[in-house]
């Protein structure tokens, strides 16, 4: 028997102010990213005459495509839980590789080299991936050992030296336009959207989530969870091999030490656009955001003024605060 | 009119006769726990209208209610895990509004939860003395101390476990043993257990029973979490029932039977369990043939036929889980075949069980039946993207539609098809699982303690779903350690005992007597 109570179904909730409170604090996490991005536009947009131009945003965007593109592989990467810290050294080669078909009096064509790059890079990755889900060697061992080797076997490949004179067919991958757009502007775009269509819609991108999200319901609900881990390593690879020819195109030279650190700073974009390092809650979409921010942030300060030794301490602190930001919003659902 | 807890001279409260207790603000020392009207909503989302508890010193109080009834929330509150909208808390007379669990426990609230926090990698002693290790020289652990206070805690509460021995060798139940000697430990006035039985066996639960005896008789008061109705009635004084995030009643467990209670707490009258309909069809539409791994089981033979629900009932440890994830490829075996309708068929991975059209119910919904931090909507159509799928591209439309009938057939409680699974409650959790499975259009299927956590009614729902499942010409193994339920919910029941089968009983003539007899 129960006892029916019409005051109680009349209540309000007690403290409608706090409530209020509550609604903002959630909105600024869930959109916490996209409001501090908007936030430093804006600052700049007043801090700086140049800042809004369209040279200079431009500007930002080729800046940024670079690591773009390989934050866009480690989503993939952290979105299982992994982590892959060859991709600088993946790059260095893969763009040693494809400068050195595009040398010399008979260059190979630039689509070629760059497929030769993309190749290169999809093998170092899939070294990774059987050593992460077939020996089980945890990512980071397995990635940090790939990370010396990749560096060595680059130095190894040229001796060591530069790579100059490259065609100018390939110069343009780096140098060139398309309508008025910087060419690693628009593979940068391409790639964000293939990854985003491929996370969002496809079935393939249903099972990164899973895996990363609970690996053990992935497997009873019939996915084949080390090919998919596997997977995301070739992914990244191939990736880092995309953006090892476009950065010696737009350096002129492929360097074998080019890439250098480069693997902390698409984490870094990764973590600040609130993708989980413990899989299975991200997008590609936030990495895209925490890209833009850190690319805003590195010009922004460049403009106004400030030492680059700043711009290291100003990044590390924003990872931080992403966390954080990240951390807080996870805790009050 | 607010609904009062008698005050405690006055005794028990009777549903129907409404005080309002004015007593209640200044209470006496003999109550150490009492909240009045506590209210709190979720994202604006109420879950708690008015939770109401009296808890006296010496006392094991249940507090009952289904899922969604606002239990978890209510003990939220009062641990300091979250915090109150409204309402009033007394601890030992003394208004509190907690803002940490660390201000409740130095209140002296100790919870045990559901969800065990083990560091598998330590010991036993260790695990209990966890942040308070007894120490030599101010530096250095004692752990000689630290074995043999550990050693004579489990002989007080007459567990019988190595305090040496390393957490990842115990078995899920020794280790909930373990942590529910931790909390003792601790010497909290207050303890609370939440479903402490639900993941041990029969022997365990008698352990742990003859522990809260003890506690109780050292003047500590528990408030008791179970879904179990029998654990209530064996342990608990007294009872309050909260249903849809309201107070329904509360008294003394001496002056209710188990009937109305269940009837409280599922808000509807319960006819007593009655042996389900055969609708078994006899040609075999299952088998499994010399099933062996190790010491885990050996030479398991099971058929089900077409329309039959075949229980698996064991203890703990006796086998039967492994031997139905081995079937299903989520483990390995060392020999064992499988056939489907007559017709041999080689499953090596879950994959391939989900193409022989077997589908399973895991044992631990979030362990391994759930990717929690997914969306409501993945996690039903996860296991059958093929079907809503072309070229590898996901059709919305059709997965969205199949999603939304799913959660409208098993009446799955949630905002909306995209909210984490994570923030639904058990039973809604495990609608969720069944609805994958079902998704996967399986013939066969595999439940291994299906109602484990969820409330009367949701497990009613559970049963009339595998009936109706098993009606249309299916195959069902039931796993439960649920005499009841197994009896209620089988054809044919197969007993396990240590790895092999102990025998076969036909549900309508088996007892409770003669399945336990044969499992133990």
């Amino acid at each position: 028997m129960s006892t029916p109570n019409a005051s109680v179904e009349a209540r309000t909730p007690r403290f409608p102010a706090q409530a209020r409170w509550q609604a903002i604090g959630r909105f600024i996490s869930g959109y916490g990213i996209v409001l501090s991005l908007i936030i430093m536009v804006v600052f700049l947009a007043f801090a700086s005459e140049s800042f809004l131009s369209v040279v200079n945003l431009m500007n930002i965007l080729r800046q940024v495509s670079i690591n773009g593109i390989m934050a866009m592989g480690m989503t993939f990467v952290i979105l299982t839980a992994g982590i892959d810290l060859s991709i600088g050294s993946t790059l260095a080669i893969a763009g040693v590789v494809s400068g050195r078909l595009v040398i010399g009096d008979d260059p190979l064509s630039p689509i070629l080299a760059i497929l030769a790059g993309i190749l290169t890079g999809s093998l170092f990755g899939s070294i990774n991936g059987a050593l992460i889900a077939r020996l089980r060697v945890p990512p980071f061992v397995a990635t940090l050992g790939m990370m010396s080797m990749a560096r060595g076997a680059t130095l190894l490949y040229s001796g060591g030296r530069p790579t100059p004179e490259l065609s100018a067919d390939f110069l343009w991958l780096g140098q060139g336009f398309l309508l008025g757009i910087p060419v690693p502007v628009i593979v940068f775009a391409a790639v964000f959207l293939v990854s985003w269509i491929v996370l969002r819609f496809s079935v393939y991108g249903r099972w990164v989530y899973a895996v990363g999200g609970n690996p053990r319901s992935a497997k009873t609900s019939g996915i084949n969870v080390d090919a998919v881990v596997f997977s995301v390593y070739v992914v990244m690879g191939a990736l880092a091999g995309l953006a090892g020819p476009i950065l010696a195109a737009r350096t002129t030279t492929a360097l074998p030490q080019a890439g250098l650190g480069y693997e902390l700073d698409a984490i870094a974009a990764v973590v600040i656009g609130g993708t989980s390092l413990t899989g299975g809650v991200g997008s590609v979409a936030n990495t895209l955001i925490g890209t833009l921010i850190i690319g805003v942030m590195n010009n922004g300060l460049d403009l106004m003024g400030v030492s680059s030794y700043y711009q290291q301490i100003v990044k590390g602190a924003i990872i931080v605060l992403a966390v954080l930001i990240d951390h807080s919003r996870r805790k009050n659902p | 009119m607010l609904i009062g807890l008698t005050g405690a001279a006055s005794g028990v409260a009777v549903a129907g006769e409404v005080e309002i207790d004015s007593g209640v603000v200044g209470a006496t020392s003999d109550i150490l726990l009492s909240a009045v009207d506590v209210a709190k909503s979720y994202s604006g989302v109420p879950a708690l209208f008015d939770g109401c508890i009296k808890l006296r010193r010496g006392s094991v109080h249940a507090l009952c209610g289904g899922n969604g009834a606002g239990k978890s929330t209510f003990l939220n509150i009062l641990v300091g895990l979250h915090q109150a909208d409204g309402g009033i808390v007394l601890c030992k007379g003394r208004a509190v509004r907690y803002a940490s669990p660390a201000e409740a426990f130095a209140d002296g609230i100790a919870i045990i939860t559901q969800e065990l926090s083990p560091v598998l990698d330590m010991t036993v002693a260790e695990n209990v003395h966890l942040g308070r290790e007894p120490r030599r020289a101010s530096w250095f652990v004692d752990k000689r101390r630290m074995i043999s206070a550990t050693r004579s805690l489990f002989e007080r509460l007459r567990m019988d476990i190595d305090p040496k021995a390393r957490m990842r060798s115990l078995s899920v139940g020794q280790i909930q043993l373990v942590e529910i000697a931790k909390a003792i430990d601790r010497e909290g006035e207050i303890l609370i257990m939440d479903e402490p039985t639900s993941a041990i066996g029969e022997r365990e639960t008698d352990i742990l029973f003859e522990a809260i005896r003890s506690l109780q008789a050292h003047g500590v008061g528990i408030i008791y979490v179970s879904h179990r109705i029998a654990d209530i009635f064996s342990i608990a004084d007294s009872y309050t029932v909260l249903r849809d995030g309201r107070f329904v009643e509360t008294g003394a467990v001496a002056n209710i039977d188990r009937q109305r209670l269940i009837s409280l707490i599922v808000g509807r009258s319960l006819s007593d369990h009655e042996k389900r309909p055969a609708t078994a069809r006899g040609e075999v539409m299952f088998a499994a043939k010399g099933f062996s791994r190790g010491n885990s089981f050996r030479d398991i033979d099971i058929d089900v036929a077409r329309g039959e629900i075949v229980g698996l009932y064991g203890l703990l440890g006796s086998g039967r889980s492994e031997f139905v994830n081995a079937v299903y490829g989520n483990e390995p075996k060392d020999s064992g075949e499988v056939f489907v309708e007559g017709r041999r068929v080689d499953i090596r991975t879950p994959a391939d069980a989900l193409r022989c059209g077997m589908a399973i119910v895991t044992e631990d919904r979030k362990e391994t039946g759930l990717v929690l931090t997914s969306s409501v909507r993945t996690n039903i159509s996860i296991a059958a993207l093929r079907r809503f799928s072309r070229f590898g591209a996901i059709v919305g439309r059709r997965e969205v539609a199949a999603v939304d009938r799913q959660i409208a057939h098993f009446a799955i409680k949630t905002a909306s098809r995209e909210v984490p699974v994570m923030r639904l409650s058990g039973g809604n959790q495990q609608k969720v699982v069944f609805a994958r499975c079902v998704e996967t259009a399986p013939r066969i299927l595999i439940c291994d303690e299906p109602t484990r956590g969820i409330d009367e009614g949701a497990k009613r729902d559970v049963y009339a779903f595998l009936a109706s499942f098993a009606a249309k010409g299916n195959a069902v193994l039931l796993i439960s350690s649920e005499v009841t339920e197994i009896l209620a919910n089988a054809d044919r029941i197969i007993v396990f005992r240590r790895g092999r089968i102990a025998g076969e009983l036909r549900a309508s003539t088996a007892t409770q007597q003669s399945l336990v007899h044969l499992a133990g």
